[in-house]
């Protein structure tokens, strides 16, 4: 329990956050919750990768998937806008909700819903392209042609990624000219030019140096008064930073979520204890 | 064996000494590196050849451009070799505008179509599909051009060309025929090559492109297609240098008449039919129509030289830039 | 702003259809390309009907089209690919081995790759005239041809200098031609062998060459053999270089005029001599046929390519062959 206690030290109770009912199991009223998976499960051809997942996900909120390498935790964040479609033979069970409409239901439109439900993945992965052909990329491919309102949407997403003060005087050079951090910002700001109402963010900081994660950080910081934002993250520390609400993955399950806070310093299970206190994973 | 002579056997020296072993090492070394060198040699060969009988030649003899000025040869609009001297012109024009209304309509041909199928078979295709196209597209890859020559003349301008551009006046040999067949000829080429630089590019790309929204045709289109499009330009480099060179298809159906006209339905004569033709019948050694063979083939030799050398150039910087 | 709302949806419905368009289209120029193939094989296929059939196998050609055969050429063609063969393959595997396994990433080494990559691009009529310039002239040096008799006491043969227009001078020009696409080829094979076998063999206290000899050289064959077949293949297909050195479109004997299996065991001679003698091939004999002008001839062209494919397809079944059966024996 002491390691327990000394890891305490690293939480920072997320400042806004007043609201106790993050997870179902907390009772109370909760917050309005903007994705609910029911008793998921996601198949690999035969093989299952997550089984019985339940999870709400709260609107204007982080909520952290921590848990050890191939426990499921991306491929859960990935079916949540749908990516694993790309894949062959995969399949899902149980329901998975955006604002109360099921996201696998025949008739929707992956497309939109991507739009939707924005991503961030690991690697920086900018276009081969200009930064601003970058950032007005979603926008373009929607329809939008109008040059004055995709020169204000693109100042207003990189402004939004804390990118704007760097990029303003080189829109038109490469975006494979910027350096690691600046990518992964320039993704972040690419996902919010299509106005997403989430944002899932598959280990955004993990490839990055010390300087250029606390920036993220600090980004997700100011984006969660906006945006729904789910984390996928190796980093408990990181997890403990940013989020209100963590879920625990293991071999598949969702062993355990709660409240950030509570979980990191009073975990239910044994699993999750022994996970934190880095005694596996 | 005694033991002072074990002793000293126990401890080899480490330190290099003759050995026939060594020296047999060397000398397969020294044999490949020369089996590496003659392709060298090869190019060095060309060149030179090319180069004595049109510029320098070799003294019994005269060069080309001895008999006949630069600038009848590179400003001339009559190609003539075969007549008799005082009527015989050898201005190149003739045939580099045959090769390239032949090269053109084959690239309009060629390009599109082989890129459509490379993005097909890297965006779209099913395994299965792959495993089924991509052997039939070999083969057709390996049909001799004597057959593509042949299919043209007898079943494309009687069956196609005559049919519907007849009215025109289409001659029963005419250039848009040989440039359809070449056309055909380099589809596999650019589907092969193109396919290859677009699944080069990384997947992360493509999945960014549908996080955002983006349709299979954005992704396709608008992410794909634009990453590789250095690769791409490579490949319908190389496959427009192919056309620039390719001869059977084109001597069989396109006729052999020099003709300085970009009229697709007439006959005409490129670089190398006019090299082929030349060569099928009786030659005098070192005449002028002899040499100009040698020019009309430095020519051809530098067109493709260039456009080769550019494209493998563009396409070491893609694979520098995926890697 | 048109991101959100029907706006967008209506878009969308759009963007679906142009994508399904899209994906269509590319279907389609693919199912072209093959659907060409398909009716050359069968237009070529319906001529030769009747014509085709052992005695035009066997035959030598004749002026009469039922009497024309394809003999001298199919003959011709196998010594051809043979002795190219022979010249192009102990070259190309040398050159690649030492790419691969020797050359440190010099400017040299650089410009010797580079210069193979564009050897392979250079038109096959330039090779024509090269081995029209150096075998079959050699270069115009001698007035009038010498005639050389060599005896090897069980057999003689003779042969002139220059050359001339005889298969062993069409069987170097092919093997320059060949060279950079087998090379190309074996290096890919070589590459393809994974570096820690050669780190087994040299901790083993075996040298460079025995290395390469007895581990490589082995573990990458098959690949070597399937991209040496198919650069042989391209070579019984040529008709351009060939017609440029000046090989006649029909003769009426095969090289060394042998008549057979028999005819080769009783006489030797023919055999040594066949190098040093004029030849035809399947596509300069196609060729001839193309431009005869009796239309009669377009279904003897037509039987000529049907052989032609035949004996392809027979090649490139030996690569597929070969493929399938080592890549099951090894596997890293």
């Amino acid at each position: 329990m002491a390691l327990v206690k000394a890891f305490t030290q690293f939480v920072d109770p997320p400042s806004g956050s007043t609201s106790a009912e993050a997870s179902p199991e907390a009772g109370g009223t909760p917050r309005a919750a903007k994705i609910e998976t029911v008793n998921m499960g996601f198949f690999y051809g035969t093989h299952q990768a997550l089984r019985d997942i339940s999870l709400r996900i709260n609107e204007c909120a982080v909520t952290a998937l921590i848990g050890p390498s191939g426990c499921g935790k991306s491929t859960y964040l990935r079916s949540l806008n749908r990516m694993n479609d790309i894949i062959e033979g995969t399949r899902v069970t149980g329901s998975v909700t955006l604002d109360g409409e099921d996201i696998y239901a025949r008739d929707v439109d992956v497309v939109s819903l991507r739009k939707r439900v924005g991503m961030v993945f690991q690697k920086s992965t900018p276009f081969p392209k200009s930064i601003f052909d970058n950032v007005a990329f979603g926008p373009r491919i929607a329809g939008l042609t109008n040059r004055t309102e995709l020169t204000e949407i693109v100042e207003r997403s990189l402004q939004q990624a804390a990118l704007w003060n760097e990029v303003k005087d080189r829109m038109r050079e490469s975006a494979m000219a910027l350096s690691g951090g600046q990518q992964q910002r320039l993704c972040i700001a690419r996902a919010l030019a299509t106005s997403p109402e989430i944002l899932l963010m598959d280990e955004p900081a993990s490839a990055l140096d010390p300087a250029s994660t606390a920036r993220i950080e600090d980004l997700i910081f100011e984006l969660k008064q906006n945006y729904t934002i789910v984390i996928v993250t190796h980093n408990m520390q990181q997890a403990a930073r940013i989020s209100e609400v963590t879920a625990f993955f293991c071999q598949g399950r969702m062993v355990e979520v709660g409240q950030t806070k509570q979980l990191f310093t009073n975990p239910s299970q044994k699993e999750t204890e022994d996970y934190i206190t880095g005694r596996f994973g | 064996m005694s033991s002072a002579g074990r002793s000293r056997r126990e401890k080899p020296s480490l330190r290099r000494a003759f050995s026939w072993l060594r020296l047999r090492e060397e000398a397969i070394r020294c044999l490949l590196f020369g089996c590496a060198l003659l392709s060298v040699m090869t190019t060095l060969a060309i060149i030179f050849v090319l180069v004595t009988e049109t510029m320098i030649g070799i003294p019994p003899h005269t060069s080309f451009f001895q008999d006949v000025s630069l600038s009848e040869f590179f400003l001339g609009t009559e190609w003539t070799p075969n007549f008799s001297a005082e009527q015989a012109h050898y201005g190149v024009a003739p045939l580099v505008c045959g090769t390239l209304l032949i090269t053109g309509i084959s690239g309009l041909i060629g390009l599109p179509t082989g890129l459509m199928i490379a993005v097909y078979l890297s965006e779209y295709a099913s395994p299965k599909a792959r495993s089924i196209c991509k052997p039939m597209l070999e083969m057709l890859a390996g049909v001799p051009t004597v057959v593509y020559g042949y299919f043209g003349l007898r079943f494309l301008t009687p069956y196609f060309i005559m049919p519907v551009f007849g009215g025109l006046g289409a001659q029963g040999y005419n250039a848009l025929c040989g440039g359809i067949v070449v056309g055909i000829m380099i589809i596999p080429m650019v589907a092969s090559l193109s396919e290859d630089v677009l699944r080069a590019v990384p997947n992360s790309l493509r999945e960014s492109g549908y996080a955002l929204g983006a349709t299979k045709f954005d992704v396709s289109a608008r992410i794909v297609v634009p990453s590789a499009l250095s690769g791409v330009i490579a490949s319908f480099l190389l496959a427009l240098s192919r056309s620039i060179g390719e001869t059977m298809a084109v001597a069989i159906c396109a006729g052999n008449m020099a003709n300085l006209s970009l009229n697709p339905l007439e006959a005409t004569q490129t670089m190398t039919a006019f090299i082929v033709n030349v060569m099928q019948g009786e030659v005098v050694a070192g005449s002028t129509l002899e040499k100009s063979l040698y020019a009309v083939a430095l020519v051809l030799f530098v067109m493709t030289l260039v456009m080769n050398l550019v494209s493998q150039l563009i396409l070491e910087k893609f694979r520098e830039a995926y890697q | 702003m048109s991101l959100h709302g029907h706006v967008y949806e209506r878009r969308l419905v759009w963007r679906h259809r142009l994508g399904q368009l899209f994906e269509w289209a590319c279907r389609l120029a693919t199912f072209t390309a093959l659907g060409i193939l398909v009716l050359l094989l069968l237009s070529i296929g319906r001529q030769a009907i009747g014509w085709l059939d052992w005695g035009f196998l066997t035959r030598s050609n004749s002026y009469e089209p039922r009497e024309a055969g394809i003999m001298a050429g199919l003959m011709g063609s196998l010594w051809l690919v043979g002795l190219t063969a022979i010249m192009s393959v102990p070259l190309g595997v040398g050159a690649a081995v030492y790419l691969e396994e020797y050359a440190k990433p010099t400017r040299l080494t650089k410009f010797i790759q580079l210069n193979i990559s564009n050897l392979a691009g250079v038109p096959s009529i330039v090779y024509g005239i090269l081995g029209f310039t150096v075998f079959v002239r050699m270069f115009g040096m001698m007035d009038r041809p010498e005639e050389f008799q060599c005896s090897l006491g069980f057999a003689s043969f003779s042969f002139q200098l220059p050359l001339g227009r005889v298969v062993i001078s069409g069987a170097c020009t092919l093997a320059l031609l060949s060279l950079p696409v087998v090379i190309i080829a074996s290096q890919e094979a070589l590459r393809s062998v994974p570096a820690s076998l050669r780190h087994a063999s040299l901790a083993l206290g075996a040298t460079k060459w025995q290395t390469i000899r007895h581990q490589v050289l082995p573990a990458a064959l098959p690949g070597i053999l399937t991209g040496v077949i198919l650069s042989l293949s391209r070579v019984i297909g040529e008709t351009a270089p060939l017609a440029v050195l000046g090989a006649p479109a029909q003769l009426s004997y095969a090289p060394g005029s042998i008549e057979g299996i028999g005819d080769a065991v009783q006489h030797p001679d023919k055999i040594l001599q066949a190098p040093f003698d004029q030849f035809t091939t399947i596509p300069l004999q196609i060729y001839g046929w193309i431009n005869e002008t009796k239309p009669v001839f377009e279904h003897v062209a037509s039987a000529g390519i049907v052989v032609l494919l035949a004996v392809l397809l027979l090649m490139n079944g030996a690569a597929i062959f070969i493929r399938q059966r080592f890549q099951k024996s090894i596997r890293w």
